[in-house]
């Protein structure tokens, strides 16, 4: 057996080392951040999303720790009650309430809708405000958008996994309507001022908020679509300090408390005195929680919407590679033989994408130059992966280029072909070679990074997938379906670059 | 098109490859101080020298793959003067009357043995498939390699990996023929089947430059031997 040096014996030691306290320090972090509070800690931690910004909570802009809005006070107000002082987590909203099941926190709170579902797998307090949801349209448009029904053969817009993106899937079968799937309830919004969309349904407060900050853009009809109250849930194994919470919250309903909240937010109006007084009359009353029909959730229902959205990540992914391909032949030609002026752009242009993130590039294409140029979310999807992957296209080609001997070239020189000639004939076909594996690499990993395009309202697999996981309350079935048909696309390819590699690596 | 040769105003015959003052600098350092050559058609002419006397630098020169700092370099009517390479377009005439066999031979990966003979022919020349085929056949048959036509170039052994290097540089039909090195990766008998051909293409009427520091295959198959030494001929 092969015996170490001693020197090189006492370096593995002490990289083992390392490495042992590293993970050590890792495990500790990771079980001290997992462990849930238990309830006799003296502080309530409680979760919500800052970005959904006032009058839900808001984030302090000079301190991001301070948080305000009629959620933060209605937490303060059940910590208090309970003897408790009140501590913020900041989650993503559509995280809530996986993350109140698995313990990152106690109780969730930031708009987060009743619905049938949530009940069946989280302990929910009482409602403790009625919301509608309105139907936002162009103003010029008020008159002729006036109900869902109007709006056939129109995109709706609004936030993802909500019920408005419930009532909008109904539709989208009986009124033809196209629902736009949004990750935040700004960009509807401007989408529908820029006529990306023609009208967006969402909880009226949100309407309200979005037409205070660009006032008389567009109009809020008043008959309301339909009608919903917000909850704050917890896990099932905190049932008893839900019992708790919702002492807390039906006597601060009683003794003008909570209205006071409301009242400073400028969220209160006649409706909400009439659901109070009927919540605290069925404050006795077994509680009914069948409002809506539940919806179809078992798997053979969402199969279709699964395949309709693989086929979107594949059909996206195809056209992305192209353009990447095309234009990456297109930079590392350029950086091998171009102009001295033009070489240093196309480096510029590779290190700037390669340097910054595909979701920031994909924002800026859809958001950022939408007033110069209004995309389509799916072609806006097409050119940000495809320059983006584009880049690192171009770097194989560059590398592949440039491994092609130098004497193969001059071969080519004295056999009197030109220098077009000699990369098309020569040059080209050998570096393609090497190209290719890592170019089908770099395919499997654009079929997974396309699921970053649904910030901008694409819907592909995963969001599919996070729909159905949303709306079943589990992500054990969506995701292993969805897994399934990324491995399904992913797995050929995978294969078919080995064997590319071993055809060509024998040289 | 030229086909390289020229009457000299004597009368007499000229020389197909002339070079007059040859020099070539790489930093500081010269590596030909001032080089005269001749090559005739139908004459086998070797460059003998250990590494680094310049041979390889020689050849490279000739067929305009690297640039020389003073002198002159004339091919038939084609004459190449001292700085930067003129542009490719501008090389046609010498591409045509000069081919190069590289001592790595340099064959196109890609690409089989017949393929490899067939590219100038097609792509510089413009001949048609079948005839560029044919005449690829021909010398491919000729050169005793014919049966491995069809075979990638990883596949084949030294020697007829060189024998076809040599093909394709015959193809286009070169008056000149470049050789750097031919015999490094060749055993005995092989070293007597290349001198063979050597002869066969020059009674053939082709001027050959060879690069070599065989001098036991020199004295065998050169009409004339040029020794280098640290950049001059002595």
């Amino acid at each position: 057996m092969h015996r170490k040096t001693s020197g090189e014996a006492g370096l593995t030691q002490s990289l083992l080392r390392v490495i042992i306290l590293t993970l050590t320090v890792l495990v500790a972090v990771s079980v001290y951040a997992c462990v849930p509070s238990s309830p006799e800690s003296t502080a309530l931690r409680w979760g919500g999303d800052a970005e959904g910004g006032a009058p839900f909570v808001e984030a302090d802009a000079a301190d991001p720790s301070i948080v305000r809005g009629f959620d933060v006070e209605i937490a303060e107000m059940i910590a208090a009650g309970l003897d408790r002082k009140p501590q913020f987590v900041q989650v993503g909203w559509a995280s809530i309430e996986q993350s109140v099941e698995r313990g990152d926190f106690e109780m969730g709170m930031s708009g987060i809708e009743d619905r049938p579902e949530l009940r069946a797998r989280l302990a929910v307090t009482i409602p403790y405000f009625e919301f509608y949801e309105t139907l936002a349209v162009r103003t010029a448009d008020s008159a002729r958008f006036r109900t869902l029904a109007s709006l056939k053969g129109r995109k709706v817009g609004t936030l993802g996994a909500t019920m408005a993106y419930d009532i909008l899937l109904d539709e989208s079968k009986r009124a033809g309507l196209i629902p736009v799937s949004y990750d935040d309830d700004v960009h509807p919004y401007t989408d529908l001022v820029e006529g990306r969309v023609d009208a967006v349904l969402l909880d009226n407060i949100i309407a309200e908020r979005s037409l205070r900050r660009r006032v008389g853009s567009f109009y809020i009809q008043p008959t309301p679509v339909a009608t919903g109250q917000y909850v704050a849930v917890l896990a099932q194994r905190d049932s008893s300090l839900r019992d708790s919470a919702n002492v807390i919250l039906r006597t601060a309903m009683v003794d003008g408390s909570l209205e006071r909240v409301f009242k400073s937010w400028n969220v209160w109006d006649s409706r909400q005195i009439a659901y109070f007084a009927n919540q605290i009359a069925a404050a006795q009353l077994p509680q009914s929680t069948q409002r809506a029909q539940p919806r179809d959730r078992s798997v053979s229902a969402y199969l279709p919407a699964l395949f309709r959205a693989a086929g979107v990540t594949l059909v996206l992914s195809f056209l992305a590679m192209t353009l990447a391909v095309l234009l990456g032949i297109g930079v590392a030609a350029g950086r091998v033989y171009g102009h001295p002026v033009l070489r240093p752009l196309l480096t510029i242009y590779v290190e700037v994408v390669r340097g910054t993130p595909l979701l920031l590039q994909l924002f800026v294409i859809y958001y950022g130059l939408s007033g110069i140029v209004r995309l389509p979310a799916f072609l806006a999807a097409v050119l940000g992966l495809g320059l983006n992957y584009a880049a690192y296209e171009a770097e194989i080609y560059r590398s592949a280029l440039n491994a092609i001997s130098p004497l193969q070239l001059e071969a080519g020189r004295t056999l009197g072909l030109s220098e077009f000639k000699i990369l098309r004939l020569i040059r080209g076909p050998q570096a393609l070679r090497i190209a290719l594996a890592p170019m089908t690499n770099d395919f499997v990993a654009l079929l997974k990074d396309s699921s970053l395009v649904s910030v901008i309202t694409v819907i592909e697999l995963t969001k599919q997938t996070s729909i159905y996981a949303t709306n079943i309350g589990s992500w054990v079935i969506p995701g292993m379906l969805c897994a399934t048909v990324y491995l399904a696309m992913s797995l050929p390819l995978s294969q078919l670059a080995r064997v590319i590699e071993r055809r060509w690596s024998v040289a | 098109m030229t086909d390289g040769l020229s009457r000299h105003p004597q009368g007499e015959l000229a020389q197909l490859l002339v070079v007059r003052s040859l020099r070539v600098k790489r930093a500081a350092r010269e590596i030909l101080t001032g080089i005269d050559l001749e090559v005739a058609r139908g004459e086998v002419c070797m460059l003998m020298g250990a590494s680094g006397s310049g041979k390889t630098t020689i050849l490279r020169t000739v067929a305009a793959l690297q640039a020389f700092d003073g002198g002159s370099i004339q091919v038939g009517n084609f004459r190449l003067g001292p700085g930067s390479l003129p542009r490719e377009s501008k090389l046609g005439p010498l591409r045509r009357s000069v081919g190069m066999v590289f001592q790595a031979h340099a064959l196109f990966e890609h690409l089989t043995a017949v393929e490899n003979v067939m590219l100038a022919p097609v792509h510089a020349l413009g001949w048609t498939r079948e005839r560029a085929e044919h005449v690829a056949r021909e010398l491919l048959r000729s050169l005793e390699v014919e049966h491995r036509a069809d075979a990638l170039p990883r596949q084949l052994s030294g020697g007829e990996a060189q024998r076809v290097a040599i093909a394709r540089a015959l193809a286009p039909g070169p008056a000149l023929l470049l050789m750097d090195e031919p015999t490094s990766a060749l055993d005995q008998t092989r070293r007597a089947g290349l001198g063979a051909v050597i002869r066969e293409l020059a009674r053939a009427g082709r001027a050959l430059l060879i690069a070599t520091h065989d001098t036991e295959f020199a004295r065998r198959y050169a009409d004339r031997t040029v020794a280098l030494e640290n950049g001059i001929t002595v």
